[in-house]
């Protein structure tokens, strides 16, 4: 954390400063471990059995924070008597498809719930469109009321589900697996344990690198499961803290740049199964489940409206056929494959540079070549603008620029203090930002870049009568400009977001105000309430020592302002505080409503007694003590019944590439990995296919301090260019001593994908682990370069391959394989040679990934 | 002799803005407390200062010790982050690199060939790894300034000791007058201002005139460099460095905050969790000017007894 956000970090220390005490867990000891009280080494990759050890050590020692568990999650629920778990059936849940490599959940309900409600969408499907990410805030739609035994006495409830489950994940198994000492691990599970309770709160925090695995969904599941347990959800100091990549990234999902989504996390429509815009809202709204989301269809015709404006009407479906409609994977990687495949033509980069910063840099240069035109709107001229003439293929001979057919238009773009509008940051805070100075030049903000871009192609379709162009004709493209540069209004932008009534154009205060008949509109109904009462809240400023520790009117946070979700938790089912020391938010039984420091998370007079009526749905559906209001049963999910392609609780999974075989399970990796096997993206061999000892050790990624990201940024600044300006990599006194690395000289890292080279920086800040009795060591990189600013080196990008995690589609890119050896790479055709000859040494002529898992089915 | 050298005009107690003349409506005394205790090495403060007082960056080249690519205090470095990466413990710390590794099993890399192996269970000593922000100390007895034949640096009224680039004539004298080695002649790179012209720190005096903290302090995160009134940040620096003994970090000291040192005090002044030398501090900075008057006083009475011995010569042929 300190490495990635110093900036964040100032209140960890501030916590230290108070008493609190920091364990850092870290393949390698950073900034961040110089200031912890604890650093946990561990094997990268092996995160769920670390945690699962300490879910097990809470569940067999009864440590859980039992009122909380019983009341607040779904522990009580009765599992369906067909699932079967991993200890069954060796690594794999019940229902799995060898052939289409996944799960059929039904099993997987709970007690009566079967056959699935969710089950109009084949899991193909599912993790086609990565589903999971759709419903990030949906919980999963289960159905109200299962079964229960609140003594949790049931086998088949899911906290004795959980417990068998967990019960192999011993201390033994732990440093088995992870390479961490019994002695260390037993301390991180009395220390969390000891300070989770009603007067005491732990906080779960990580960086984005943690979701970057085959399993990522699952490493932070496993994180929730035992904050739940702990009771340290919807409490003040507890919760999983999600550090974000970089600025606005929170934003950039509620106002989403991903394939599936659209605005407040309402999924992109799909060509087949949504025809109407009934069939969708039905499909959002899950008409038997508890929670807020049965009010999606305002939320989808006020998008509509916004969108499509007078055209969308009642009687057209809010144009609802104008939207784009999903029809399978359309992630950036299978994107890229596409592009390779000269299936794509053009190609929109904001603000980002794939060819150093994306997961196998040589298919993302390669896949840019063979583009009819990309646009490249950045500061400065990077890496993804130039690679057609500087890239290292063009060393290897496999992009001749003279013959690159692609099309660059490198657009200068306005800094942050070049432009005005909000940042979203990682609490879902908007924070409203001045324009300091004007751009100079030909630099433009995004907002005026896609305004103008629109009002162009808008003028080019004006007089056209195909009816394929009205959804273009149609739209409502009308934002007021000012100034020389003819800029549109950031304000006017955030108010449509916000919403207001059609007729008066008075500005809704509150998603509950819209309507889905039309008479409002609203961009994100998640984000309605920063414009309340015509007021731009993200620009609010009052200073911290001027109001209470919540702080409410600094900023805007979604949704309604409330800066902690499900805070509901934070009073007992009673509705009092569960301690003085950290009340939060309860139950005012004078008053008739909830009250405290923040917003409530909860109907605000809806008491805690209250039990809804039979049937009940929606949010009348949420009993008084169902603080996770938006689940479908209102608990917080220590089990997943559905929603989630592998598995309904995590389970230890080597990575794609590992030089392990899974100590818990013949099961090896992920059974359901979403992965594009093709010639141009091997993996590295894992043991059981043979020749894993020609990529020996763990290489791990991760940024410095210094530089952000893929550099586009940094690399370019002499100020910050200069504080660390050489790729290099970190390895332990012992590597170094057993591969003969020079410290200062160079290394050549090597996977099935490329071959890098990096300065030497020999550290005491690796040490190799012990795993399955025999030493690993492990090697960490930086990825913040490559040919182009102040400071070149190669990219650590290069070495990784494509293999995504089922759920939301992300890369396995913080864990794989390599071999690492003194000296330089060879340049030009040679460094293919070179990559080709540990290809043949390691037998990679075949898919291995594939194999791999119908083998261990066997 | 004494009428031109006053107690401690070079040596000892003193607050300098008031021995500098400034009035009785001065300011009270600036400078910095480095509380490298809670550094976590992001250098904000080296790009900071960079930035504001338009310090060329220059050095491009990694040098392989630990994270430090700025090398030391100079001219175009007036902000320093070192990295020190230790066999030793901090605290309570569990650096959690200590535990035993056996390294005696069979490696996994083929073509590596079976090498000595220390026994089993062999105990790697601890580790630990220590940053800390350098700046000029702006002492309270300061030598660049009393040799500075200029004029160009001066005292200001916050106590602090600035060069004015427009006077410097690039002399040098302030170089090596420098207990620490802070003060340098800016040699390039091509292109930047006051090539030539002695440069370092001014503890922002032009954000100090304007009421502002100045830039590296601005951008510490996690309050590692605090500025503000000396004295009230000697009795926080007191205070802190208490608070961590009480902690058990017992190698919690603090380095330049006393008056009574060779440089009178400095008005930058630090918590250091080793002994300085680690840093790369000197242990025991005199003010080069302590001498000064002792010098002086030699040097007087030697002329005196020259001055004598010829009179007494005329006296002589007088006679």
């Amino acid at each position: 954390m300190a490495e990635a956000h110093p900036v964040g970090f100032q209140w960890v220390m501030e916590a230290k400063a108070r008493g609190a005490k920091i364990i850092h867990v870290d393949p390698r000891f950073t900034r961040t471990s110089a200031l912890a009280d604890t650093f946990v080494p561990i094997r990268a990759g092996s995160d769920i059995a670390f945690l699962g050890g300490i879910v097990n050590y809470v569940l067999s020692n009864e440590l859980d924070f039992r009122e909380y568990v019983v009341n607040y999650t779904n522990a009580a629920a009765i599992v369906s008597d067909d699932f079967q778990d991993t200890d069954d059936l060796d690594g794999l849940f019940s229902g799995y498809d060898p052939e289409t490599r996944t799960y059929d959940p039904t099993s997987w309900q709970y007690a009566g719930d079967e056959p699935a409600a969710d089950d109009e969408q084949n899991p193909e499907m599912q993790r086609e469109t990565a589903s999971a990410l759709q419903h990030e805030s949906h919980g999963s739609g289960v159905k109200a009321n299962p079964p229960r035994d609140e003594t949790l006495q049931d086998p088949r409830c899911v906290y004795q589900v959980l417990k068998r489950h967990y019960a192999r994940y011993t201390p033994e198994m732990v440093a088995r697996t992870c390479g961490v000492s019994e002695e260390q691990f037993r301390e991180v599970c009395e220390a969390w344990t000891a300070n989770s309770n009603p007067d005491r709160t732990t906080a779960l925090v990580y960086s984005v690198g943690w979701t970057q695995h085959s399993v990522g969904v699952q490493y932070i599941r496993t994180g929730a499961i035992l904050q739940l347990l702990l009771g340290n959800m919807g409490r003040p100091g507890g919760g999983v803290m999600a550090l974000r990549g970089h600025a606005s990234i929170q934003g950039s999902t509620d106002i989403p740049t991903l394939f599936n989504l659209l605005p407040g996390y309402l999924p992109m429509p799909n060509a087949v199964e949504h025809q109407s815009l009934e069939q969708w809202i039905e499909a959002v709204s899950q008409p038997d489940a508890k929670g807020f989301w049965a009010n999606a269809s305002a939320y989808g015709v006020n998008l509509l409206k916004a969108y499509f404006g007078d055209a969308a009407t009642p009687e057209n479906d809010f144009c609802f056929d104008y939207l784009p409609k999903i029809t399978g994977d359309h992630g950036t990687y299978s994107t890229v494959m596409d592009m390779i495949d000269g299936k794509v033509k053009g190609y929109f980069l904001l603000g980002q540079n794939p060819a150093v910063g994306s997961a196998h840099g040589r298919a993302q240069r390669l896949g840019m070549a063979n583009l009819d035109w990309v646009v490249v709107r950045d500061l400065f001229e990077i890496e993804s603008a130039t690679f057609w003439k500087t890239s290292p293929e063009v060393a290897t001979g496999e992009i001749v620029p003279e013959e690159c057919r692609t099309e660059v238009f490198l657009m200068p773009a306005a800094s942050h203090v070049e432009k005005e509008g909000t940042f979203t940051q990682t609490q879902r805070m908007l924070q409203w930002r001045e324009k300091a100075v004007e751009p100079p030049d030909d630099c433009r903000s995004e907002l005026w870049f896609f305004y103008h871009l629109g009002r162009m192609v808008r003028e080019r379709y004006a007089d056209s009568t195909e009816e394929r162009d009205l959804p273009i004709q149609q739209l409502a493209w009308d934002y007021p400009t000012h100034g020389p540069l003819v800029e549109p209004s950031a304000e006017a932008v955030l108010m449509e977001i916000n919403g207001f009534e059609v007729e008066s154009g008075r500005p809704l205060s509150s998603f509950i105000e819209m309507k889905a008949d039309g008479s409002t509109l609203g961009g994100c109904w998640i984000y309605t309430g920063v414009y309340k009462d015509g007021v731009n809240q993200a620009a609010r400023r009052k200073p911290g020592s001027d109001q209470s520790f919540v702080a409410p009117e600094w900023g805007w946070a979604w949704p309604a302002n409330r800066r902690m979700l499900y805070n509901r938790a934070s009073a007992d089912p009673s509705g009092k505080p569960w301690s003085e020391r950290k009340a939060y938010v309860w139950w005012d039984e004078d008053a008739g409503e909830w009250t405290g420091h923040d917003v409530p998370d909860f109907e605000k007079t809806k008491p805690p007694s209250y039990r809804p009526p039979d049937g009940a749905a929606g949010v009348e559906g949420l009993a008084g003590n169902d603080p996770f209001i938006m689940q479908g049963d209102g608990k917080g999910a220590l089990y997943v019944p559905q929603g989630l392609i592998d598995g309904p609780m995590p389970t230890h999974y080597e990575p794609v590439e590992s030089p392990f075989r899974n100590p818990f399970y013949a099961q090896q990796a992920n059974p359901t990995s979403k992965e594009y096997v093709r010639p141009d993206n091997p993996s590295n061999p894992s043991p059981s296919q043979g020749h894993s000892e020609v990529y020996p050790y763990v290489f791990t990624t991760s940024r410095l301090t210094e530089h952000h990201t893929a550099g586009g940024m940094s690399r370019f600044v002499a100020r910050l260019a200069e504080l660390q300006p050489e790729m290099f990599i970190e390895v332990s006194p012992e590597l170094a001593d057993e591969r003969g690395l020079e410290p200062g000289g160079w290394a050549t890292i090597i996977t099935s994908r490329s071959a890098i080279e990096a300065r030497v920086l020999v550290t005491d800040r690796l040490t190799p682990l012990k795993v399955e009795g025999r030493t690993v060591h492990q090697v960490w990189l930086p990825y913040h370069w490559g040919e182009g600013g102040l400071v070149t080196g190669d990219s650590a990008n290069d070495l990784i391959g494509i293999s995504l995690d089922p759920n939301v589609l992300i890369q396995e890119s913080k864990v794989g394989t390599c071999d690492v050896r003194p000296g330089r790479r060879p340049t030009g055709p040679a460094l293919r040679r070179l990559v080709m000859d540990y290809q043949n040494d390691a037998g990679l002529t075949t898919a291995h990934a594939v194999e791999d898992t119908k083998e261990s089915q066997s | 002799m004494t009428s031109l050298f006053r107690e401690n005009d070079l040596w000892g107690p003193l607050d300098p803005s008031e021995e500098a003349g400034y009035g009785e409506d001065r300011p009270k005394r600036k400078g910095f407390f480095t509380d490298t205790s809670i550094c976590i090495g992001c250098k904000a403060c080296e790009v900071a200062c960079k930035e504001w007082n338009d310090v060329p960056a220059d050095h491009f080249d990694m040098l392989g010790s630990s994270y430090d690519n700025s090398h030391s205090l100079n001219a175009n470095q007036w902000r320093h982050v070192a990295f020190i990466e230790q066999p030793k413990r901090l605290g309570d710390q569990e650096s959690g690199l200590r535990q035993s590794v056996d390294l005696g099993m069979p490696v996994m890399a083929p073509s590596s060939p079976p090498e000595e192996q220390p026994p089993d269970g062999a105990e790697k000593p601890d580790f630990r790894w220590l940053m800390s922000s350098d700046v000029c100390k702006h002492c309270t007895h300061a030598a660049c300034l009393d040799v500075c034949p200029t004029g160009s640096l001066f005292r200001s009224e916050f106590g602090t000791v600035v060069v004015q680039d427009d006077i410097c004539n690039g002399c040098g004298y302030c170089v090596p007058a420098c207990p620490y080695g802070v003060i340098e002649r800016r040699k390039g790179p091509d292109g930047a201002k006051n090539v030539g012209i002695a440069q370092k720190c001014t503890l922002c005096y032009d954000r100090l005139e304007a009421g502002q903290t100045p830039a590296c302090a601005q951008a510490c995160p996690t309050q590692s460099i605090q500025f503000g009134d000396v004295e009230e940040l000697r009795e926080r620096a007191n205070t802190r460095v208490a608070q961590l003994n009480d902690a058990g970090v017992m190698d919690a000291r603090l380095y330049g905050n006393d008056p009574d040192d060779g440089v009178g005090g400095a008005g930058a002044f630090f918590l250091l969790l080793d002994e300085p030398e680690v840093y790369g501090f000197p242990p025991d900075p005199v003010v080069t000017t302590r001498d000064l008057p002792h010098m002086f006083r030699r040097a007087s009475a030697a002329a005196a007894v020259m001055l004598a011995g010829a009179a007494v010569s005329f006296l002589g042929r007088r006679r």
